[in-house]
């Protein structure tokens, strides 16, 4: 049975949001998917979402009784398992068609979770007593280790901001759309060194669904489901298994390239969430685009930016689009646009998109791969 | 104040030795190796015949970042590093790294740590600090292979 994306939106904004509620966004997102899917309410028999307020909540708000409920909640990568979890579930005739949320007041905060763990959780005994505050001193902490290792220069670490911003730059929903320079992030100020400020993604207000389904069942052009991955690493960021490359991202990856019968040439268009700027340079390595060490020169070389030969995060990414805290639904939607021939910066002739989403840090990750033909 | 970590029965014997100023993590019997955090069986075998020993409290810095943003009780030590260390027995645990200047020229990576404890109410807690304790003046000159690439200068 093929499986397909037959509907995918965003919210009618993202960005500084502060009259929307965490609630808000979900509904709003899904309304508009289910318009772009020609579908109503009543089509949906199947629901997955994450954080606040969860899949009984959506469900209910929305007059959809589900047959079939995923509350995966493995942090920003939680939609691509949900992607890939539908999947599974109508294949097993469990449901027939899943409606994925998103929406987070991120930074308006309007409806939306505490943050925080026990002093007794495992981050709370062996992280936070260190001055642990939040993703900016955590997701960071591989990358010193990294450039240690594979000789990264610092300046190339800057480039995957620079390069992200080439993209932003086409993008009128983007939130920073000016231009930037190396120099230009070498003189931000230092979040938590070596991070400087325009090396850390933003924090926004948003949302996005999807609608997953067999492909008997769309009503416009489908994007299809060629194959997917999902993987855990360590729940806390000092346990990762090794500070220089992702087992997460890797074993995603594989499973996903694997299920697809795709190599990497095959690949015209990728997304790879980027919290921070080092993240792409994982991406681009554990996935096995280019060998280890050899991601930042990559970018530096301008082969991700606009007209290179392997466009990535193509919507200006979570350092100048938007991060509302779980990117994960917003890399999913540029590819969908991007395979509809619909984006803001619009890459000729994708065929193939790949989707690599990181969650709680780099404790999980999922890739998916997605192509509006099938092979 | 700082966070304080709460003990919970699978951590308490790691808790009672910061407190008696010992480092305890856990060795595995079946398989022979260490590892941390505190749990019920190994993680390389799923062997159950686990026991508690006395780590020798040397570590090298694994990596690190320096937080200028601090987190609630913090405010008043300046930019600090959070840093995970590798101790000799081959795991790994974060920290703050303490005793010395908090600037990357003083923090290059493997740099030799041992472990001291700091009180935080009930608990103490495991920092390090350099081994031998060396500010910028006084440090031994290292080769610019060892640092440059890996701690580039504030740049910011």
């Amino acid at each position: 049975m093929n499986i397909v994306i037959a509907g995918a939106a965003e919210t009618d904004e993202v960005g500084r949001l502060p009259y929307h509620s965490t609630m808000g966004l979900h509904l709003e997102a899904a309304r508009n998917a289910l318009a772009d899917a020609g579908m109503t309410k009543d089509d949906i028999d199947g629901l997955a979402t994450v954080g606040t307020p969860g899949p009984v909540q959506i469900a209910h708000a929305l007059g959809v009784t589900p047959a079939w409920l995923d509350g995966t909640g493995v942090g920003g990568s939680s939609f691509l398992f949900h992607v890939r979890h539908a999947a599974a579930a109508i294949r097993a005739g469990l449901c027939r068609t899943v409606l994925i949320t998103h929406g987070e007041s991120g930074r308006s905060r309007v409806g939306a979770a505490r943050f925080g763990m026990g002093a007794d959780s495992l981050l709370g005994q062996f992280e936070l007593p260190y001055g642990v505050a939040g993703p900016p001193t955590l997701f960071t902490l591989t990358a010193l280790r990294y450039m240690k290792e594979t000789g990264l220069p610092h300046e190339q670490l800057a480039e995957v901001a620079v390069a992200q911003r080439r993209w932003a730059h086409l993008n009128p929903r983007a939130m920073y759309q000016e231009l930037i320079t190396v120099e230009d992030v070498l003189a931000s100020r230092l979040v938590a060194y070596p991070f400087h400020l325009l090396e850390c993604c933003l924090v926004t207000d948003g949302g996005g669904a999807l609608i997953v389904t067999s492909e008997d069942r769309a009503r416009r052009d489908p994007v299809h489901l060629l194959g997917s991955g999902e993987a855990a690493d360590s729940p806390i960021i000092s346990q990762m298994e090794d500070f220089t490359t992702s087992k997460a991202f890797r074993l995603s990856g594989e499973s996903a390239f694997a299920e697809a019968k795709i190599s990497h040439e095959d690949v015209d268009h990728l997304m790879v969430y980027d919290a921070f700027a080092h993240v792409p340079i994982y991406g681009l390595e554990d996935l096995g685009f280019v060998g280890r060490g050899e991601a930042g020169a990559f970018i530096a070389e301008g082969h991700t930016s606009p007209g290179g030969r392997l466009p990535l995060n193509t919507n200006g990414g979570g350092l100048s689009y938007t991060h509302t805290g779980m990117y994960g639904m917003f890399a999913i939607q540029e590819a969908v646009r991007q395979l509809r021939g619909e984006a803001a910066a619009q890459v000729p002739g994708v065929e193939v998109s790949v989707v690599l989403g990181n969650g709680g840090m780099f404790a999980t990750a999922a890739t998916l791969v997605l192509s509006n033909r099938l092979p | 104040m700082k966070p304080v970590p709460k003990p919970t029965p699978e951590t308490q014997p790691f808790w009672d030795g910061t407190a008696a100023g010992e480092l305890r993590i856990q060795r595995c019997r079946a398989c022979a190796r260490h590892y941390f955090y505190p749990r019920p069986g190994c993680p390389h075998c799923g062997s159950a015949d686990v026991e508690w020993v006395r780590a020798s409290g040397r570590a090298t810095l694994y990596s690190y970042v320096i937080n200028h943003r601090p987190a609630p009780g913090f405010e008043d030590d300046g930019p600090y590093a959070i840093a995970v260390v590798e101790l000799a027995e081959g795991v790994r645990m974060m920290t703050n790294i303490v005793g010395v200047e908090v600037v990357p020229e003083n923090l290059p990576l493997d740099l030799s740590l041992r472990v001291v404890f700091e009180r935080r109410g009930d608990v103490h807690v495991p920092l390090f600090e350099p081994t031998e304790a060396a500010g910028p003046r006084d440090r031994p000159e290292r080769p610019a292979e060892a640092t440059g690439r890996s701690n580039p200068g504030p740049t910011g």
